[in-house]
């Protein structure tokens, strides 16, 4: 069995099974904790509580003013990063034909030099953050094998696609094959790390607004 | 002077074909072998020189479609190979003889020609149970092929089954059919794969053996590199579709009218070595691309077995199936319920806190 066919057959299915199973043991877990009682009498009626989480999924996609010049690179950066890597996932037309190929839908792909741009933009923001982090002592100090994992099983998929395109350094089917297997690894780590943010970060937005909209705060 | 003794280039004389045409012809193989054109005439003195090359060509499990093949090459046809360039001493399906003659003819012929044959094998070799499930005159291929191996100069396995195992060696490989190189391990091999092969590779091959009495250079899986050097992909006409996006759709939608890329069909080219793009079929006149289907691949190892089949683009893979994924979300829920649990039991009860 060559490698491609290794990680389009055996691999993609493995990894796709810790994906999943992964996923639904965090989502569980985390469902399934002990919550604390409210004694206190709600300050707002449901339907404010349920507008003041909404509220708050998108009041907290910005820092407060007060913060922008402390933090403001790093959101930028981070805002970079997440809209190139969106570009390149939803945008490229492979990716694309998977999504169609699993779920059924797809849409119009962007041209390949759009993708390549934006995969290029991603990676550039990727390693800007990295130095930033290894660079700023807090955020240093802050730094967990977490995060530096996450980093690489992050920008190896970003790499390993902008080698395909181009079809440098090795030839298509390794590449494709290197490709793949990084995205399998991204898969498998995705629900035990901090890039679990992916399903919770909303989420987590909400029943934060919605627990402060219920004190009667401000979201 | 015997048939043996003569040269290559006796013969041409003596057929009227001077060294302006041998000079042409060998031009016209460097070219095809992706040699300097300045080893040219050095091609040309050597073939005049030679003797003709002894060629046993012995069949295994397979459907003649690679002999079919070769039979329509056109530069040089297998007809002036075989009077010209090669004797061919033994091919069942093109020979006479037949039965005991025939046999009689395949061991004179391994005995003339002793270390010096090319021994060519199409079709794969069927090992298991002893080999029963291909037989020549009652013979196992593998008992044959171990038989004769041993006395070649070199081996041509010609076409992907005799390479890889090929179509036999298919999901569930009933016959535990293999490849040549996995019964012969200390012999020169090419490996001339394809579905069928392109019978120019094997014309170049046979007149670089003529010329240089050596194999040319090959690649990790023992090919030519001059013909299996680069993919489909890489010399394909519509190349240009796949680095500007333009992909059809399905096989009449109006990007397959205008020609785009078939990458998202199914077409294995960006992972398939071979010439098909660049020698062509039918003496140049279109390669399976140009007629509108996607490449199968089936110059590579294992092509019928590939994830997701011939119609699944590469960029896909074969996943879990829904069932799987299921279980998988189940145990996923039971462990994650479990550990919540667990995390209960080991924290004090929030409701319980005591004030501080």
């Amino acid at each position: 069995m060559t490698m491609l066919a290794f990680v389009r057959g055996p691999a993609m299915q493995v990894a796709t099974l810790i994906l999943i199973a992964g996923m639904f043991w965090r989502l569980a877990g985390i469902f399934l904790l002990r919550r604390r009682v409210a004694h206190a009498a709600a300050r707002n009626p449901f339907a404010v509580r349920l507008l003041g989480g909404a509220v708050t999924v998108f009041t907290r996609t910005m820092p407060r003013r007060t913060f922008w010049p402390r933090v403001g690179a790093g959101v930028a950066l981070s805002y970079v990063f997440h809209i190139g890597l969106f570009i390149v996932l939803f945008g490229g037309a492979p990716h694309i034909l998977i999504i169609h190929e699993i779920f059924g839908v797809s849409w119009p792909d962007l041209p390949k030099g759009a993708v390549v741009v934006a995969s290029g933009i991603t990676l550039a923001a990727l390693i800007l953050l990295l130095i930033r982090r290894l660079s700023h002592p807090v955020l240093k100090m802050l730094s967990t094998p977490d995060d530096y994992i996450s980093w690489v099983i992050v920008f190896m998929p970003v790499l390993t696609g902008i080698l395909l395109s181009g079809e440098t350094i090795a030839s298509y089917g390794t590449l494709l094959a290197l490709h793949i297997l990084s995205i399998e690894a991204l898969m498998i780590w995705l629900p035990f790390g901090k890039l679990m943010h992916v399903s919770l970060v909303f989420a987590g937005r909400f029943v934060l607004g919605y627990n402060v909209s219920r004190k009667g705060a401000a979201t | 002077m015997t048939a043996t003794e003569e040269t290559l280039g006796d013969m041409l004389a003596r057929r009227g074909f001077g060294r302006r045409g041998l000079l042409k012809f060998a031009i016209a193989m460097t070219a095809s072998l992706a040699l300097p054109p300045g080893m040219a005439p050095a091609m040309a003195e050597n073939l005049a020189a030679a003797k003709r090359q002894s060629v046993i060509w012995l069949s295994f499990q397979e459907c003649t479609g690679c002999l079919e093949t070769l039979l329509r090459t056109s530069s040089p046809t297998i007809a002036s190979l075989i009077f010209d360039f090669i004797s061919l001493d033994y091919q069942e399906a093109l020979m006479a003889a037949s039965g005991s003659a025939a046999e009689l003819t395949l061991r004179q012929a391994v005995a003339a020609n002793k270390g010096k044959y090319l021994l060519a094998i199409d079709g794969s070799v069927p090992v298991a149970d002893g080999g029963v499930y291909s037989l020549t005159g009652g013979r196992a291929n593998v008992s044959m092929l171990e038989e004769f191996a041993p006395d070649a100069a070199a081996i041509l396995a010609i076409g992907t089954c005799a390479a890889y195992g090929g179509i036999p060696k298919a999901y569930p490989n009933p016959t535990g059919a293999v490849g040549v190189e996995d019964v012969i391990a200390d012999k020169p091999i090419v490996n001339i794969p394809g579905c069928p092969p392109i019978p120019e590779v094997l014309s170049g091959v046979l007149v670089f053996f003529v010329s240089f009495g050596r194999l040319p250079d090959l690649d990790d899986r023992k090919r030519p590199l001059a013909y299996f050097g680069t993919t489909i992909h890489d010399q394909c006409y519509r190349r240009p579709f796949y680095d500007q996006g333009k992909f059809a759709k399905s096989f009449d939608d109006e990007g397959a009218r205008q020609g785009w890329c078939l990458f998202e069909l199914g077409c294995k080219g960006p992972t398939t070595h071979n010439a098909c793009a660049s020698v062509k079929w039918n003496n140049g006149t279109s390669f399976p691309i140009e007629s509108g289907h996607g490449c199968l691949g089936c110059s590579e190892p294992d092509f019928w077995d590939q994830e997701g089949g011939f119609y699944t683009s590469l960029a896909g893979g074969t996943g879990p199936g829904w069932q799987d994924s299921g279980i998988a979300a189940a145990a996923g829920i039971a462990g994650g319920a479990a550990a919540a649990f667990a995390a209960r039991h080991k924290t004090t009860k929030p409701d319980q806190e005591k004030p501080e």
